[in-house]
């Protein structure tokens, strides 16, 4: 970056953050020590359901360096581990217990802790820890009838049901109906940094602190002091950097509660890493549901109903997001299209597997994967092209904002604004896709299996419902912006600093972003749900404002000018039409300061506080588009072309908005076709290493086209930005099966992803293909 | 995912290790040289070696040598092969398999005989010496043995070594000039073991091929020669036809494994594709 | 032994006298008993590649190799790469080119290219995914980290 960008907003400049963490100097959970810590070890279940007999722990309590080991009934007193969104009756039971009382339901699972002077012979002590459990029969398939789960309780603890209109007189009415059986697999974030936990109790000031926190500092704060039965005030929570979140990382696990209270009763500090094989077992898993899904449309193929029944794998606790996951994919099935009547029912199921949770687009990976799907049928099954049946079902611009009869996220879904026609056109133009029809088509004659494949998608962004930031400017001329926000390494600080910078007239790199310190700031929303760029961008352009205003006003004494006629450039209070003196925005500071002569009535301090309060969640959306190649030898897939188109609203970073969206992308990639959390008829997680669970490497994603339009800038904020965290991965399930679906001929055989090489060796090698 | 408790020797000569190794091995003695596969598991816990004998400083076992035989020591690095470590053609085929091993960093530090050693079904050394009639000198107090790969490979990561032993060479024929190689292998990742390979050499006489070597890896328990597809090929004009009945010979022939993720019908055809590939491509 | 050895580890040209067992991985000693931490731990079995450092300055998985094998070795980390205040060209062409985002993987990337790039710059497209493919990253997608390591390579071939 050489010259100053006309302004920061849309200006892709480098990151604030990188330097630290170029130079080897991030302060990641691993990172953080302090004198005389302690190293906890977790001693997991080896049985997937069991009753939990005895636990001997005396070999593991003699080992020289361990100060403790202990089990349920040393932590009798702490309840399990409760909802993020407060109390829940009826949900209640399937909360999972810090450690295993009685009964265990997943491999992996806590059993018991050891506390040790170094974490090798943490190690060694946890090996030593006997559990004996008798082994019980363990449900692995979350579409079989439920089964008992404790006394009067089965395994289906809820049905999420959402819907509206008639389904039944709609399908009644139907020219054509389409069915089919989908099904995603089990996979999920796995960031390449582990978890990790330090406790810290601070007896001098009577403060219990938990660092290596993430996404949701606040709020954390809040339930961890509810469970440990102890104030807000004396507790707090830092982020350091954080290696990845995607959703995984930051919710309340059995561990951070261990940490806390052993800081507390041991005396010491307690540290706690988490390693690759427990992160696999441990550690939210996402996405698997399989949907029985029914689509029908009138003799244009104009879609009058769809009605879905699916399974949704919890694994084997309800954990901190209760059945948001499910209660989101009811919420946003419908997507881009009409649809006069809906009816979902989510069979809400507990299986003995790692408890799942959110996953970057979580709900949307999922039922992208599903509508789109049953669009590629309806075309198939109607005669219409592709594209024409999605065209004649997309919501148009002038029905915005749309409502949908529908909750997601906990929100009204009211499509704010948006031009899918549009996108749509733009995507196929950029693709080239009529011409790459032809192509494919003759490539094909040639005995190629080629294909394209298209996925069109809504997400949703800037949940609310409020955030807010404090901007101080300091007597040398640095700004602070302080934020309840939470860095996961998308870039937070950057984008904050840009929106402050040109709210106030300085220089980006003059400000410095604070996040995840609940110390620093009493509220925040973190980050997830892909609204930090939304809220708390509002919310310093609301704090920034006030602050230049204030600036602008004691400016105007100090340089005997009107503050109409005052602008701020580069961190200087001067005349608009650049005569005469000017004042730096330090000086400014200095005049505010409390003992400050010149500044007479006015309230001390730089400084003020914004507030940005939303009514609903923001839209944007995206086209996905894709050709591949298979190899009839082996089964694998080639990706030859790969377009995403997003709207964003508008793009604070550009540089950053393509970061998310390809970052995304290679997540979705690896979803749709290499990663998945397998299990035998035992429960016993066969994907526990690297070696089997297949992240993509920079060998197998492709390069990408990414477009990012600014078309339909959301209604839901000043700024009118919408966010693009999730709008990379959330569609690839959806389009890779398309594409691969298209270059078998186009059947409807692909119904579940991941698709491996092996099923499209079956497909290819089987006399003739069935048909939907 | 820490190891458990060991006690380390680093002997500096061969002598001094075997000693080691013959006095240690039935006290769970293990060798590390690359360990680049010993040191995962010791990181799971699955292997809990009471003892570790560190070849690495044996500068007498880091060389390869030539002549008739390509002898390579114990301690040479896959890395070593990226460039041709010798002339002609043994030394062509070892350059053109070494990029499908893992990663670079993987191949600094791995050994070509520490795979021998490890008889990972998916090991592409492994692969070389079954084709090429690969000879392992093992070295123990009691001397030297030599044992050729066909006798060598019993198992899934089960070898004729005795616990005594200590692989100190891995001898290859020197290929005479003119022998085509090919190598062709599939795995869901570059770099990620495979779950079929093929490696073919040929010479042609007078336009037709002659002593041909068919090996197969990543689909049985251990890689090996299949006599049936290379007796196919003998005496033919090389071309797709000839090829493609040589592939099928060898997909009949081998009892693939099966798992969780890949059945033996798929690992048969892979064998197939793969010989078909290894034959196409061979130079 | 089992019990702790005396080795001494020479990091970024400097002498760590340190004690340890033979069982502590070269990674455990370079992040905790030397105080790097820029080295990070991704999997501790040699697949991600966040703990590449380099050895002799060639690239090695520290978390497959224990301490008490480096005595004696050239051991280079992150924190090695810059002179002064002024950063490794490879650490500039990754903030250009917005390779990093969560950051934990880019040590190991950023020691990986380095190991590879002294010795050649002139590596093809297809060498250049292939040598990256050697480690994992879940953020990026990769298409800044590939960009990045190419700028880097012409750039070091124009200063060489």
């Amino acid at each position: 970056m050489i010259a100053k960008p006309t302004s920061w907003i849309g200006a892709s400049v480098e990151r604030l953050e990188d330097r630290a963490l170029l130079i080897g100097r991030g302060r990641f959970a691993g990172d953080v020590s302090f004198p005389h810590q302690l190293h906890m070890r977790i001693v997991r279940s080896q049985h997937a359901h069991g009753r939990l007999q005895a636990i001997d722990a005396a070999q593991g309590r003699a080992l020289a360096g361990v100060v403790a080991v202990w089990t349920a009934a040393d932590i009798a007193d702490l309840p399990p581990i409760d909802f993020r969104e407060g109390p829940n009756e009826k949900l209640a039971p399937f909360r999972q217990p810090v450690l295993a009382a009685g009964v265990v339901r997943y491999v992996g699972e806590p059993v018991a802790a050891v506390f040790a002077t170094d974490p090798y012979v943490a190690e060694d002590a946890a090996d030593l820890v006997s559990v004996d459990i008798e082994e019980l029969e363990a449900v692995t398939d979350a579409s079989v009838p439920a089964s008992a789960f404790d006394a009067g309780l089965t395994t289906e603890p809820t049905i999420c049901r959402q819907g509206y209109g008639d389904t039944v007189a709609a399908f009644n009415g139907a020219a054509t109906i389409v069915e089919l059986d989908l099904s995603v697999g089990r996979h999920s974030g796995v960031p390449l940094e582990t978890r990790g936990a330090i406790g810290y109790y601070d007896a001098s000031r009577d403060v219990l602190e938990l660092h290596g926190a993430a996404k949701v500092p606040h709020r954390n704060r809040e339930s961890l002091a509810r469970m440990l039965g102890r104030g807000t005030a004396g507790l707090h929570l830092y982020e350091g950097h954080v290696g990845g979140g995607f959703g995984i990382r930051g919710e309340i696990y059995p561990e951070d509660i261990l940490v806390l209270v052993a800081a507390m009763r041991l005396g010491r500090p307690v540290k706690w890493l988490e390693d690759r094989r427990e992160h696999m077992i441990a550690a939210n898993h996402s996405r698997q549901q399989r949907h029985l899904i029914r689509a029908a449309v009138d003799g244009e193929g104009r879609l009058l109903g769809i009605d879905d029944r699916f399974f949704h794998d919890q694994g084997a606790y309800i954990r901190t997001h209760g059945t948001r996951v499910a209660d989101t994919a009811c919420g946003i099935l419908p997507g881009p299209y009409r649809l006069p009547h809906f009816r979902i029912d989510a069979h809400f199921r507990l299986t003995n597997k790692t408890p799942a949770a959110t996953y970057r687009s979580p709900g949307r990976y999922e039922t992208n994967f599903v509508r789109e799907r049953l669009m590629d049928a309806l075309a198939r099954r109607t005669g219409l092209s592709r594209i024409e049946v999605r065209r004649r079902n997309l919501i148009a611009p002038d029905e915005m904002p749309y409502e949908r009869p529908l909750v997601a996220l906990g929100d009204d879904v009211v499509l704010d604004s948006g031009d899918y026609e549009g996108l749509l056109d733009q995507a196929l133009d950029r693709f080239g896709w009529e011409a790459l029809e032809r192509a494919c088509a003759e490539r094909r004659k040639r005995g190629e299996y080629v294909g394209l494949g298209l996925a069109m998608y809504v997400e949703k962004s800037g949940l609310g419902p409020t955030d807010g930031a404090r901007v101080h400017a300091h007597t040398n001329g640095e700004v602070e912006v302080i934020t309840g926000g939470a860095s996961i390494g998308q870039g937070f600080e950057t984008v904050i600093a840009q929106v402050c910078a040109e709210t106030l007239g300085v220089d980006y790199r003059r400000v410095r972003v604070v996040h995840g310190r609940t110390d620093r700031i009493e509220y925040g929303i973190g980050a997830h749900a892909t609204r930090a760029t939304v809220m708390t961008a509002n919310a310093t352009a609301t704090a920034a404002a006030k602050v230049r205003e204030k600036a602008l006003d004691m400016a105007a004494q100090l340089l005997q000018a009107d503050a109409a006629s005052l602008t701020i450039v580069n961190g200087n209070i001067v005349r608009a039409d650049g005569i005469g003196a000017s004042v730096s925005l330090g000086d400014v500071a200095h005049h505010l300061r409390p003992v400050s002569q010149t500044r007479g009535p006015r309230e001390p301090g730089l400084a003020a506080e914004g507030w940005f309060t939303t009514a609903h969640m923001t839209y944007p959306y995206g086209v996905q588009i894709a050709q591949v190649k298979l190899d009839p030898g082996t089964g694998a897939v080639t990706i030859e072309k790969m377009l995403i188109a997003f709207d964003v609203g508008r793009a604070i970073n550009p540089m950053l908005v393509r970061g998310q969206l390809v970052g995304g992308f290679a997540q979705g990639l690896g979803g749709a076709l290499f990663e998945e959390f397998q299990y035998d008829e035992r429960g016993q997680p066969l994907s526990v290493t690297f070696a089997d669970y297949l992240i993509p490497t920079a060998h197998e994603v492709p390069e990408v086209d990414i477009m990012v339009t600014e078309d339909a800038p959301s209604t839901c904020n000043p700024l009118g930005i919408k966010g693009a965290g999730e709008g990379g991965v959330a569609a690839v399930g959806a389009v890779i099966a398309s594409a691969v679906d298209d270059a078998l001929g186009g059947k409807g055989l692909i119904t579940q992803i991941p698709i491996t090489p092996q099923a499209i060796k079956a497909i290819i090698e089987q006399p003739s293909g069935a048909t939907s | 995912m820490k190891p458990a408790s060991f006690t380390y020797h680093a002997p500096q000569s061969v002598d001094e290790a075997v000693a080691l190794l013959t006095k240690l091995a039935p006290d769970d003695g293990r060798i590390l040289a690359g360990g680049q596969s010993l040191v995962p598991t010791m990181a799971f816990r699955v292997a809990r070696p009471a003892h570790l004998i560190d070849i690495n400083g044996i500068a007498a076992l880091a060389a390869v040598s030539q002549g008739e035989v390509m002898s390579i020591g114990a301690c040479v690095r896959h890395a070593a092969f990226e460039g041709p470590v010798a002339n002609g053609v043994t030394g062509a085929l070892l350059s053109k398999v070494v990029p499908n091993i893992a990663h670079y960093p993987i191949r600094t530090r791995g050994t070509f005989c520490g795979s021998v050693a490890n008889a990972d079904p998916a090991s592409e050394w492994c692969c070389v010496m079954a084709a090429l009639d690969g000879v392992v000198v093992a070295r123990s107090e009691r001397g030297t043995r030599r044992v050729p790969a066909a006798q060598f490979y019993q198992g899934i990561m089960t070898t004729a070594l005795n616990e005594d032993e200590l692989i100190v060479a891995a001898e290859l024929p020197a290929l005479p000039e003119g022998t085509r190689c090919g190598f062709a292998e599939f795995s869901r990742r570059k770099g990620d073991f495979a779950i079929a390979m093929a490696l073919v050499t040929y010479r042609l006489v007078n336009g037709k091929i002659s002593d041909a070597r068919i090996g197969i890896g990543g689909a049985e328990p251990y890689a090996r020669r299949i006599s049936e597809a290379e007796r196919l090929l003998q005496g033919q004009a090389p071309g797709a036809d000839v090829f493609g009945a040589a592939a099928e010979a060898a997909a009949a022939a081998v009892d693939p494994l099966e798992d969780i993720n890949y059945t033996a019908g798929y690992r048969r055809s892979l064998v197939r594709t793969m010989t078909q590939r290894a034959l196409e491509s061979a130079e | 032994m089992t019990g702790r050895r005396d080795i001494t580890l020479t990091i970024n040209g400097l002498k760590h006298n340190v004690a340890v067992e033979p069982r502590r991985t070269l990674a455990d000693v370079i992040r905790d008993d030397c105080g790097q931490t820029g080295t990070h731990i991704g999997c501790e079995h040699g697949v991600c590649g966040a703990c590449t450092v380099l050895l002799d300055n060639e690239p090695v998985r520290s978390c497959l190799m224990f301490a008490v094998q480096a005595q004696g070795r050239a051991i280079r980390t992150v924190e090695g790469l810059q002179q002064g205040d002024k950063l490794h060209p490879v650490q500039e062409a990754f903030m250009r080119h917005h390779a990093l985002q969560c950051g934990f993987c880019t040590p190991g990337f950023l020691m990986l290219a380095v190991g590879v790039l002294e010795k050649r710059q002139d590596l093809s497209d297809d060498e250049l995914v292939d040598l990256l493919s050697s480690n994992l990253c879940r953020c990026t997608g990769y298409e800044n980290i590939i960009k990045a390591v190419r700028a880097a390579a012409e750039d070091m071939k124009v200063r060489s």
